[in-house]
């Protein structure tokens, strides 16, 4: 069996992480593939349905990118989306998700370095954890 | 015919300048002499006192600027000549020879890679790296495209290569591109050049230039950025190690009397210090010292920032420490930092980087653009101007903004630019002015309830994406999904050609939605959408895969595995393409008149300049009379008594017919949304206004220290002011106490303007009485800018200076003597007095301004003042649109600082109440009444104050969206729990079908 290639959505917000990622590009970070971005305005944006459907979908993980506290476009919407996404671990615990399967990172746009960074770490991250509980029930 | 406007520079002065303009419809040239737009802004990395990443807050205002229908931005342009007068000037307009074609250049860096002439000084980076001799200029370049330096080019040089003209797919590249001439004729001018650095190769003493761990403060910028050429890691310049000790010079090259050096303060060091110090405390574990005279943070919550640096990160601050010089130990490369420590006695430290601050100088060709406008210099060689009109120049029509007028920070410049732009404003829009009429497109075609029929461009962009993703397979895979029709490679999609085969294909093949995988939306969305357009489909059709900057781009060795993520990323772009529908923008009626809020100078500059343009305007004022805190003053600035110009603006206002005065009239209540007030008012009727200036002020902290009230002999320096001018002022022993009522524990913050009015009164009784002792007894001198000048004349007059303790307490007063423990002599002094003046702050009555806070939903600051939409770059706005802050009632300022920031406002507000309806971002959110229950989770979600909770007609509560207010981020969409919100081109629907398409391969 060849290596797990984890299945990751990455939801980035248009201000500072879609930003950031075309950052990493312009300076031709090298990083995995294994990641697929979905462009929100705001990383508040991101309904927790989003990140439900992901994983019931076959993701193996999930990763929310945002503008840092005090930057957002909008005021504070980031703020709202950590809130969020706090609940969201909370609830894939219980149904059995490593809550280490979604993550919450800030990425400015300047910051394309920490845009590679987080995400080759997190693929890693996925990595470790194996394939996601509903692929391993599957098979 | 309509004249446009010339802004001179693009740095984010002239940007903001030409976006306010542009707003208002007018046509607006922008000249820079480099070959980008952004100057010293888009080199910085962090902005103090929020930190806020300077790219992100500059490149959208970059990317206005360039996509601005009304802007025409020409970089690497320089102005050569000006004739005419004030609203019928002709310029002459150099256009430098570039060698590369910006409208066919993609940026795609081919040429860089194979340039030979290497290991040119690259000036973005300070010389810190190096660039080719074709380059683009940095990451974030506006326009990103490519430039030849002609100077170190084989080809252009010497007629041998031409390697870049060879591999430039797009045949960007002329050798034979000369400099031209072009003739502009414009109504009115702004001058935004900004400024050059100090060069620090004149402190010899601090080793710049001998030693290589000695950099500018500009260079340490770029060794912090995380765009910059160590990516934001700071290492020894010597070494490459990791600092472990950091040093910060202040005052290089500002406030001394050395040869080449500046007599007056360069206004930013102090901060740009600390926050760097801070920043590059977040990074690594460092010691970092600041070597200071005075400390100057006077603006909005510098103090508070000055002490969280040393409170949380432990920056050292070595108060009154002048650095006498700085050697280098030529074994291990430290450095050795001499200097007079705060008891006056001789020491030294070892560091292992030492940063210069060095100050703000007028531009580098100021004396030569002076003479072309026709404009007078001051003594400094900044740009003239006085205290009642700080904007204009001496030249009828021709206005400064920014650092060229004085060193002055972002927020100040991006005011000014403002105001700059109001008067200019004021020379174009007459009766004849004809707005710039938007570009006519065919009309849209109706798409309702037609099957998708979806076109495909896939992008190679030269060898970008096709040397990294199977382009042809891609294209090839897209047919395969459903609702394409068909699927297109494209060398370069952003070509003209490619977009009119876009436009056409819209009507032969009847298409009725438009995906192209290239490069990134941020940039080139609006390139597609007008492509869209012209083909006459509604922009929101349209849709993007990334498969550039996020793909081909940061997977350049895993060919196979980029190919399946294109595939996905493009399946993705098609499935939400699918569920796309056409918006429009609603519209909002406007109603064109304004209401001022404060009769004082900011309110009645602002009433003017917006009155000038020929718009209604309301000055709403609580007291009986116009005029506000400056009736206090009775000194003369500029040769000319305060008094007197107080007299001349009531004057001017009253006799405006635009301008309604309402005194004695105290706001009840502002109902209403932008374009769309109404101001109730007692002692006024009801008042319709379009956009609504808060220029409520501030007043004099009352002192309850120093028996101020029952001795006789204790006063504030506003009645010393007041005894002065009449004759009644007697003292002969004086002693002033700064900081009463500021910098305390209470009241955290510093008045500012304070400093300068104890000078002022200490000058003017040295002046009358040489005899007079005289002692100003302070925490730091703030006489920032040219007020350094103040300082200097009240030292030379023989006026004593005494430093109490910052963190210590009060000087004691007994009667007749004051008691303060001087910090430099080490001891306490006793001071006979038979006056002492209390230099008491400013006080933002704050229970007032939360009254009209509560009426618009506008924030307060935690000191009590208004707070703005963004410190740096929206200084007089409001979160909540139509709503503006300008004068003390932001922050405590000086009276020139007041009257250019309510031009600023005024200008700001035009961009709303010039226009008969304003229209909305398509993207914004719908509450479905069907769905919804009114919980009213949404309404607390909104930052912008969209939502409201109304009573529907079937009796229950509804949410409902203002689309005049919405901002499109989709936070409230998110949080309904009845999944009745949707957000208009990223509905749920839309999304999971994103979501969805990735892990269904097989396309439906």
């Amino acid at each position: 069996m060849s290596e797990f290639e984890p299945k990751i959505v990455a939801f980035c917000c248009n201000w500072c992480s879609y930003a950031g990622a075309d950052g990493a590009g312009v300076a031709r970070l090298q990083m995995p593939t294994n990641f697929r971005i979905i462009r929100t305005m705001c990383s508040a944006r991101v309904d927790p349905e989003f990140i439900l459907r992901s994983l019931a979908k076959g993701a193996d993980g999930v990763i929310v990118l945002g503008c840092h506290p005090a930057d957002c476009h909008y005021i504070g919407g980031n703020y709202r989306a950590r809130r969020r996404i706090a609940l969201v671990r909370m609830v894939l615990e219980q149904y059995g998700f490593d809550p280490k399967r979604l993550k919450l990172e800030w990425v400015s746009a300047s910051e394309g370095e920490k845009f590679q960074k987080t995400l080759t770490e997190f693929v890693e991250t996925i990595k470790t954890l194996g394939p996601t509980p509903l692929q391993q029930e599957d098979e | 015919m309509t004249k446009s406007a010339l802004v001179i520079g693009g740095g984010i002065a002239g940007i903001q300048a030409s976006l306010d303009l542009a707003d208002r419809d007018i046509h607006v040239y922008l000249v820079e002499k480099l070959p980008t737009i952004g100057g010293t802004m888009s080199r910085l990395d962090k902005t103090f006192p929020t930190n806020d990443c300077s790219a992100c807050i500059l490149s959208p205002k970059m990317a206005d600027c360039i996509g601005h229908p009304n802007i025409t931005t020409l970089t690497f342009h320089e102005v050569m000549k000006v004739e005419g007068k004030a609203g019928d000037f002709k310029v002459t307009v150099k256009k430098k020879a570039r060698y590369v074609d910006p409208s066919n250049c993609t940026a795609c860096g081919d040429c860089l890679a194979k340039c030979p002439s290497k290991g040119i000084p690259d000036e973005f980076e300070y010389n810190l790296a190096t660039r080719r001799a074709i380059y683009i200029p940095h990451a974030q370049a506006v326009p990103r495209v490519a430039i030849i330096d002609a100077a170190n080019c084989k080809k252009i040089q010497e007629d041998k290569c031409g390697v870049c003209a060879k591999i430039c797919q797009k045949k960007a590249i002329s050798y034979e591109d000369k400099d031209e001439e072009i003739q502009i004729e414009v109504g009115s001018i702004i001058a935004a050049p900004g400024f050059k650095a100090w060069s620090a190769d004149v402190a010899t003493e601090y080793g710049y230039g001998r030693f290589k761990n000695v950099v500018t403060a500009l260079e340490f910028e770029r060794m912090m950025c995380a765009s910059g050429p160590e990516r934001g890691h700071i290492t020894v310049p010597s070494s490459h190690e990791e600092p472990k000790k950091i040093a910060f010079i202040q005052c290089c090259g500002s406030r001394s009397e050395k040869k080449d050096w500046k007599k007056y303060c360069s206004s930013v060091c102090c901060m740009y210090a600390t926050k760097q110090a801070m920043i590059t405390k977040e990074h690594a574990n460092v010691q970092e010292d600041i070597f200071f005279m005075d400390i100057r943070s006077y603006g909005k919550e510098f103090e508070a920032y000055i002490d969280r640096a040393q409170k949380e990160y432990g920056i050292r601050m070595h108060r009154s420490a002048r650095v006498s010089n700085v050697d280098e130990d030529p074994e291990t490369k430290k450095l050795i930092v001499n200097f007079t420590n705060s008891d006056g006695e001789g020491a030294s430290e070892e560091y292992d980087i030492v940063v210069l601050s060095i100050g703000l100088n007028p531009p580098e060709d100021a004396e030569k653009l002076a003479k072309i406008l026709g404009i007078e210099l001051n003594e400094f060689g900044f740009c003239k101007t006085n205290v009642y009109n700080p904007l204009n120049t001496t030249k009828e029509g021709i206005f400064v903004t920014g650092a060229f007028a004085a060193p002055k920070d972002i927020p100040t410049s991006v005011a000014e630019a403002s105001g700059s732009a109001g008067k200019a404003g004021a020379y174009i829009v007459d009766d004849k002015f004809i707005p710039r009429a938007p570009k006519e497109y065919p009309a849209e075609k109706d798409v309702e309830g037609k099957e998708p029929r979806i076109g495909v461009w896939v992008c190679h962009c030269g060898i970008n994406i096709g040397s990294v993703v199977d382009v042809p397979a891609v294209a090839e895979y897209a047919k395969s999904l459903p609702n394409v029709v068909l699927s297109r490679q494209s060398q370069y999609a952003c070509a003209q050609d490619c977009l009119e085969e876009i436009s056409r294909a819209i009507q032969e093949d009847d298409l009725n939605r438009v995906v192209v995988a290239s490069c990134t939306p941020r940039t080139h969305e609006p390139l597609f959408r007008e492509a869209c357009r012209d083909g006459g489909l509604n922009k929101y059709l349209f849709n993007m895969a990334n498969i550039r900057d996020q793909c081909s781009w940061i997977h350049m060795h895993a060919r196979e595995a980029a190919t399946e993520k294109a595939k996905d990323l493009l399946r993705m772009a098609i499935a939400k393409a699918a569920l796309l529908e056409p918006l429009v923008g609603s519209e909002i009626a406007v109603t064109k008149s304004a209401a001022v809020i404060g009769g004082g100078i900011t309110g009645m500059t602002a009433a003017l300049d917006i009155a000038a343009q020929g718009i209604p305007v309301h000055i709403i004022e609580k007291k009986k009379e116009l005029g506000g805190f400056v009736l206090n003053f009775h000194h003369k600035e500029d040769g000319k008594d305060v008094a007197e110009f107080v007299k001349d603006l009531i004057a001017k206002v009253e006799a405006n017919k635009n301008i309604t005065v309402h005194t004695g009239a105290t706001v009840k209540d502002i109902p209403g949304f932008v374009g769309n007030f109404k101001v109730i008012a007692d002692g006024c009727e009801e008042i319709s206004v379009g956009a609504i200036l808060f220029a409520t002020g501030a007043a004099q902290y009352n002192p309850s220290e120093y028996n101020y009230g029952r001795d006789k002999k204790v006063m504030t320096h506003l009645e010393v002011e007041s005894a002065l001018a009449d004759g009644s002022f007697k003292g002969k022993n004086v002693a002033f106490i700064q900081c009463v009522g500021s910098r305390n524990d209470t009241v955290k913050y510093c008045s500012r303007v304070c400093c300068a009015g104890s000078l002022r009164n200490a000058i003017q009784i040295k002046m009358k009485d040489p005899t007079a002792n005289v002692t100003i007894i302070h925490k730091d001198i703030r006489t920032y800018g040219f007020r350094e000048e103040l300082y200097n004349k009240a030292s030379s007059l023989g006026v004593k200076f005494l430093r109490y303790s910052v963190d210590g307490a009060m000087p004691d007063y007994t009667g007749d003597v004051v008691k303060a423990h001087d910090t430099i002599l080490g001891r306490d002094i006793e001071i006979p007095v038979d006056t002492l003046v209390l230099a008491a702050g400013l006080n933002p009555i704050r229970e007032e301004k939360e009254e009209l806070a509560k009426m618009v939903k506008v924030p307060i600051s935690k000191d009590g003042f208004f707070f703005e939409a963004h410190q740096k770059l929206r200084p007089v706005d409001f979160a909540t649109e139509g709503v503006y802050v300008a004068g003390t009632a932001h922050w405590p300022k000086f009276m020139d600082e007041c009257i250019a920031q309510g031009s600023g406002a005024a200008a700001r507000m035009l961009t709303t109440i010039s226009k008969d309806k304003l229209i909305s971002e398509g993207i914004v959110a719908v509450s479905n009444p069907d769905l919804c229950d009114g919980c009213g989770i949404c309404e607390g979600c909104c930052d912008y104050n969209a939502i409201t909770i109304v009573t529907g007609e079937d009796g229950r509560l509804k949410s409902n969206v203002n689309p005049g207010l919405c901002k499109g981020c989709g936070s409230c969409v998110a949080s309904c729990p009845a999944a009745a919100m949707e957000q208009r081109g990223f509905r749920n629907k839309q999304i999971i079908a994103e979501i969805d398409a990735l892990f269904n391969k097989a396309g439906a």
